[in-house]
This record gives C-alpha cells, structure tokens and sequence, in this order.
C-alpha cells in the first residue's frame, strides 16, 4: 500500500473519533451546566477546553470558545473542521474505501455542513455520534480488514487513548481532593465522557469512588473506551501490519508499544494513584506520542537512505 | 426493409427532426434512414416518449451514483459535474470504421517517425519538409530530449485523435491530441450504461466490443518496460484529486489493477525510480503519466511544479523507468505542425495519407494571415498549443469584440494561431427535452501503440448539446454518446 494511502486513512480515522469525542463531552457538559450555578461557568468552560487539549485564545472567554467548538469553521479543533478534515482525507484516497464508507462520511459532512448555531444543539451532537458509530460498523463490515483497515483501527486506537488520557488527568487535578459525594455530577460527567457510566455501575455499583473511577477508565481491559483497550486494539493492529515488515524498521514500534501494554497490564492502581495519577498519565501520552512518530517513521515518512539500504 | 420518411411523414417523436446541409448520421439526404441506423430507428418508433425518457432518467442515475464527474476550472462552487451522456447510441458501419482504423494507424506511425526523427537526426527538417522554425518555435518542443532513446521508438503510447465528418459524409482529422488525451474513460462506462438500458437492441445490433481497453492499455505499457525486466511495476501519475480527469485515472487504474499515484509518492535515486509503499520502496519501470510535460520533474522543465518528482527525467534518460507518452510529444499536435501531417505520412511511409486534414492556414505567413483576417467570422481560430475547447474563436458564431480581440492576439503573436474554415460538423440525433433532435458530434477514437498498435472499435463520441453548437467540449457544455460499430 502506498504510504500517503496508508497517512489519509489513518487521519481519516483519527479526525472522525476526535470529532466524535469532542461531540460527546460537550454534549455532556451542555447537560451539566444546567445543574450547575452560573458563576462557575467560566472556570469550568477553561477546564473542558484544557481536557479536550484546546488552547484557548488569551482574550476569549471560555464559554463562547467552547461555543466555536461546534460549529466554526475558522477553529481547527471544532466538531466540523474535524468532520471536513477526516472526509478531505477520506477523499484523496475515495477509491481505496467502499463507496458505502464514502457515502456514509459524506453524509454526515452534508449533514453537519448545514447545520449551524440557529439549530438544536442536542440533535447536532447526538447526529454526529451516531454518524460517527455508523461509519465504525460500515467500515468493519464492508471493508476488507487488511493493511488499510489496520491504519484506520490504529488511527482510532491512538485518538481515543490520548483524549481519554488527557480527559481522565485534567479532572483528576481538579477534583481528587475532593471526596465524590460533594460533586457526584462531575464524576458522573467524567464517566459519561467516555460512554463508561453504565459499564462502571455494572463493575462496581453506582458507589462512585476516584480510585475506582480511574481503574476503570485508565486500566479495565475489556471496556472499549479505557485507555488499556484503546492500547490493547493499537497495538493488536501494529503487529498485523508489521507482518510484511523487516524487523529491524520494526524494531523501535514493537518495542514502545510493548512497553506501553506492558505498563497498562500489569499496572496496579494504589501504586499509581500512590505515585501520582498526573504523572502517569503524562507518560502513557507522551508514549502514544512516541508511538505515533515510530509508526510514521516505519510506514509513512520513513527516511529514503534507511529505506534503500534495507 | 428500409423505412421511407420525408421531414412531412416523420413520425411524431421525430417531429422537429430538420436536416440540413450536414452529413446525418441517421438519414441520408432524401430523409431514408440509412441501414445500419435501421434497428434502432424502429426501435424508437416502438418506444413510447415516456418509457425514452424514463431510460434517459436510468442512465443519468447510473451516471450520477458511479461518481462520474469531470472539474470544472474557474469556479469556486460546485465545480464538480456530472457528465452528461445522451441515451442514443451512434453507429458506424465496419467498413466505416476499417478505414478510419487503417487512416489512424498510419497516421500514428508516421507520427512517431517524425517525433524520433525530430529529436535525432532531424532529416525532415534538413530536407525542408517541415520548416526548421515552425518546430523549434513550438512550446511543445523538448530539446532535453534531443538523443534520448524512448522505448520501442512509442513516442506516442497513447492517442485520442478528434475526427470530424464533413457534409460529404467523409472523416477527416480535425486534431491529434498526442499528449495527455483524456475521456476513455467515459467510453469505457457509457457502452457499460448502454448494455443495461438498451440490451435488446443491443445484441440484435451485433457490435464490436471495446471492453478490453483497460487490457490492451495494460500490454501496451508492459511492452514498454525497459529491457531486462520482465515483470515490470507500473503506475499512473496523477495530479491528484483536484484535476478534472481525476475520475478517470482512478477508473483506469483499478481497471488495469496498478497503483495511483500521485508526484509526491513517488521519488528517484541513483536514476532508478520508488514509490513509498508502507513496506518501504518499490521499485517503478513504467509510469503512464497524466501530467503535461512541464510538470513532470521540477529539474529538468517547469521548477515551481510541485506535482511532478525531482530527478524522474534523469532516470528516464537513463533508460530505468519508462514514461507514456514519452516526453516532448506535443510538438507533433501542435495545430501548425498539424498542417505538416499529411506531409509527413507521405515523406516517412511513401503513402497517400488515408484520413485527410482539416485545410489549415497558418497565422505566421502574412498572405494567409491577411486572407483570414479580412473575414475572421467565417473562420475557427486557434491557438496552437491549447486543449479543451480553451483559447478559440468560432467565427459565425462570435460577437465583434470577440473578433476584434482575436484579431489583436492573431497579430501580436502570429506563430500561436491557426485558422481553418468553420466546418459542419455532422449530426446525430439525441436526445432533448422529451422528442429526438439533431445535434453536432465528433468522434474520438483512442490509438494504442506500444509493441503494436491497437485501435478500439469505436472510441468517445463527443455531442455539442446546445442546439446548433459546433463546440462538443465537455468544459464548454459538451456531452458523450457511446459509439457502436457493428459487425
């Protein structure tokens, strides 16, 4: 496969779960405010913006950046600049995916395109969820699951395990002090975030406790939106494309991400809680950023002299 | 049983069927359908005006859900269209077509004569067969490929060759395209369209099949591997997705089963040429370009070119990798080297030229010059080295400050225009709006020409669908109609 098919697909894949993500935590965050005193509101929209890893401009306020985080197209991390960018992607390489995929991204771009500020802002967000998870199934059951399918897997596995990161360690600098029963609905936001509020009731009860809460969302193996299986589906995806591979190239994605699974796997969360949850998350961010310039640096971007001489 | 119908008796659906001093395809002169056109003329007869149009409505779906979209330049909105395709198919005779066949095959090989010779010895030229500065004034001339050995001597691998059919009912050539000529892929998806809307007619019809293009396409550029290399890797060179024919090099290339790629995946070392592949580089040895020269390798043409790979020429001087059509091609398509062709065939083969040409008057000699600007509006004026209907003036149909803005181009830069008498192109019926009207066409064939050469049965039709338009360019409000030749 060519590399610059295997770079589109891959942000194809990475811009659709960004927008999904940023969907679903202003969808919940529209939902706490209603609970919430108005005098917060600013300090709060500061802290979503820090938990989706958006700069805010100095002079703005936060609430109304938060706003352009819908529908503004001048802002590069909105829901539609991601949902343009991953349909722009999904063009240049309009012949390498099903004309179901196709389809289905372009609906929702039409869909999201024509939506704007005048609409209702639930059924915006709810649209693009649902766009979003339509594309998933589409993609899973009308593409062939070889090399370009694995670019979109890893695409969406590296996505969600950053911005779940990013999620988890801005709340928990805000809030782990504080015992969960003075702010329930900031917990239950959190969870929510990450469509876990169900899941976690079903581990643990509804019995809200931080170092359960982060055990959940930082090290459950088996829920999709944890970052240990968001790490896991990566790296199971690497290691299909690094068949046609020499081992040598493949040498240093094999070992950051062994490293990584390694680290989520036998994680213990007392010792990391102990230590410091910031800290490690820090780590598992700046090990999937890693990650991201070892795989470029084998498949896509790769230097010509290292590659002529192998 | 030959239909008699005068224009009186015409049946209702053919009420505003006028003929004119064109050739008609379907009617002879006397209003008698001619044989070949017998099937579908009683076809039409049977079909009811509803059921035409609900046909016309499938093939535009068929058109619309296949994506088949051609760009247009300058504007910013909704520059992707779709291309329109008119339900009648046109019918050519076999004896029609082996002569436009043979014509197209000597035409293609006295051309890539001329273009070694041009680029070798120049012996046309010290003969005075065709005037030194005529070619070294063309913009198409590469003397970067003065020397260099092209493969097989296919300077010209791939030729869409515009014929026109004069009120005789004759064929003349009224274009060569020998650069990057587009379209087969509309060729290629309207007989498929047809075969499902019209399956009937069409297997009564006994026509030729065009269905292996993309095959023959594939053996002809495998043919041009360099030596050694018996299991050639080719790939077509795209633009990218903005480009108008984006759509086709997609198709052709999936078609063929080669890789698409773009300038930037590509790249060249030690005068070999890569392509990045996720499992590092691979080797290409032929690559069918869909790039014009100048963009081709920003160190030997055009530097600002970001679309084409740093260092390509050098490994096609070298011999490593193959390039169709070869470069510096266009000098033999220039529209006043055109004129030279029917020279040409008779100085390298020693024949009579089959297909004729369009009589020509070149800009640059002041007789002809002052002959045509003294009635610019019965005349085409072109510019030599453009494509696409772009840059010409149609005489009868101009306005005055159109004629007067051509006549200060013609005069600022004679070498850059030709004129040529406006001719009637012929007519087929299509179409429009509910009942079968006549309107314009021409006829592209495609010429393949590697180890050797092969002609399609048929080729793109080209259908002006403005009433009484003689423009058939898709940029300029043309349409396609698949093209039969029967058996």
């Amino acid at each position: 496969m060519l590399s610059r098919v295997a770079d589109s697909l891959f942000w194809m894949s990475r811009y659709l779960e960004r927008a999904e993500h940023t969907a679903r935590v202003m969808n919940v965050q529209l939902n706490l405010m209603l609970e919430r005193g108005v005098e917060t509101d600013d300090r709060h929209w500061a802290r979503v913006l820090r938990s989706l890893g958006v700069e805010k401009p100095e002079e703005e306020a936060a609430f109304a950046f938060a706003q352009s985080l819908l529908h503004s197209t001048r802002a590069p991390s909105s829901i539609v600049s991601c949902v343009n960018s991953a349909r722009e992607n999904a063009r240049q390489v309009r012949e390498q995916i099903t004309s179901e995929m196709w389809e289905q991204l372009n609906r929702l771009f039409l869909e999201v395109k024509r939506a704007d500020d005048a609409g209702d802002v639930r059924d915006f967000l709810q649209a693009i969820k649902e766009g979003a998870h339509l594309f998933q199934g589409i993609t899973d059951s009308t593409m062939t699951h070889g090399e370009g399918w694995q670019f979109i897997q890893a695409g969406r596995g590296l996505e969600r395990a950053v911005a779940v990161a990013m999620l988890v360690g801005v709340h928990f600098t805000e809030f782990h002090t504080a015992h969960p029963d003075s702010e329930p609905i900031e917990w239950i936001g959190l969870l929510q975030s990450c469509t876990a509020f169900e899941a976690y009731c079903k581990a643990y009860t509804a019995d809200l406790r931080p170092d359960r809460v982060a055990e959940f969302l930082v090290l459950n193996p088996v829920f999709p939106h944890s970052i240990r299986f968001s790490v896991d589906a990566l790296a199971a995806s690497l290691k299909q494309l690094g068949a046609d591979v020499s081992s040598r190239r493949l040498a240093r994605v094999e070992r950051i991400a062994g490293r990584m699974q390694a680290t989520l796997a036998f994680g213990q969360i007392d010792e990391i809680m102990t230590a410091g949850l910031h800290a490690y998350l820090d780590t598992v961010r700046r090990q999937c950023t890693q990650l991201h310039s070892a795989l470029y640096q084998t498949y896509i971007a790769y230097p010509v002299a290292a590659a002529l001489g192998a | 049983m030959a239909t008699i119908a005068t224009r009186e008796t015409l049946p209702a659906v053919f009420g505003q069927y006028v003929l004119d001093a064109a050739h008609d395809e379907m009617f002879d002169s006397s209003g008698v359908v001619r044989p070949h056109y017998e099937q579908l003329y009683a076809m039409l007869l049977d079909l009811p005006a509803e059921e035409l149009k609900r046909r016309q409505q499938l093939s535009d779906k068929s058109f619309l859900h296949q994506g088949i979209t051609f760009t247009v330049y300058g504007r910013e909105e909704s520059t992707e269209r779709i291309f329109p395709n008119d339900l009648l198919p046109r019918i050519l005779t076999g004896e029609e077509w082996t002569r436009i066949e043979r014509g197209l095959t000597q035409r293609i090989t006295a051309v890539n004569l001329f273009l070694k010779d041009l680029y070798h010895e120049g012996r046309i030229l010290n003969d005075g067969v065709v005037p030194r500065e005529l070619v070294y004034s063309c913009k198409h001339f590469r003397r970067q490929m003065r020397g260099l050995h092209v493969r097989r001597d296919a300077y010209v691998t791939v030729a869409g060759t515009d014929l026109i059919r004069m009120p005789s009912g004759e064929f003349v050539v009224l274009e060569d395209n020998l650069r990057v000529p587009s379209g087969v892929s509309y060729m290629l998806v309207s007989r498929q369209v047809m075969k499902r809307i019209f399956p009937e007619l069409f297997r009564k019809s006994c026509v030729q099949p065009i269905e292996h293009y993309s095959q023959a396409l594939l053996a002809t550029l495998r043919s041009l591997a360099p030596q050694g290399c018996p299991e050639p890797t080719i790939a077509l060179l795209t633009p990218g997705v903005y480009n108008s024919a984006y759509f086709e090099h997609a198709f052709l290339a999936r078609e063929m089963g080669i890789e698409l790629v773009e300038g930037r995946d590509l790249l060249a070392h030690d005068n070999f040429v890569y392509m990045r592949t996720t499992a590092g580089l691979r080797r290409v040895d032929v690559i069918y370009r869909r790039i014009d020269d100048d963009f081709v390798d920003p160190l030997a043409f055009r530097s600002d070119s970001s679309l084409g790979v740093a260092g390509l020429f050098n490994a096609y001087r070298a011999g490593n990798v193959s390039l169709a059509n070869a470069l510096g091609t266009g000098v033999a398509d220039d529209k006043a080297v055109y004129a030279y062709v029917p020279k040409i065939i008779r100085y390298y083969l020693g024949e009579d030229p089959i297909l004729s040409n369009v009589e020509t008057y070149q800009m640059s000699d002041p007789t002809e010059r002052r002959h045509v600007l003294a009635q610019i509006e019965r005349f085409v004026v072109k510019a030599v080295g453009e494509s696409g209907g772009y840059g010409m003036l149609i005489g009868p149909q101009s306005t005055a400050e159109e004629r007067d803005e051509f006549r200060r181009r013609v005069e600022a830069d004679p070498r850059n225009y030709i004129a040529q008498p406006t001719i009637l192109l012929s007519r087929a019926p299509c179409l429009a709006g509910g009942s079968i009207q006549p309107r314009h066409v021409d006829l592209r064939p495609y010429i393949l020409c590697g180890e050797k050469i092969t002609v399609v049965p048929g080729g793109l039709t080209r259908v002006a669908l403005r009433q009484g338009s003689l423009v058939v360019n898709s940029s300029q409000g043309g349409g396609s109609k698949d093209t039969w030749v029967l058996h």
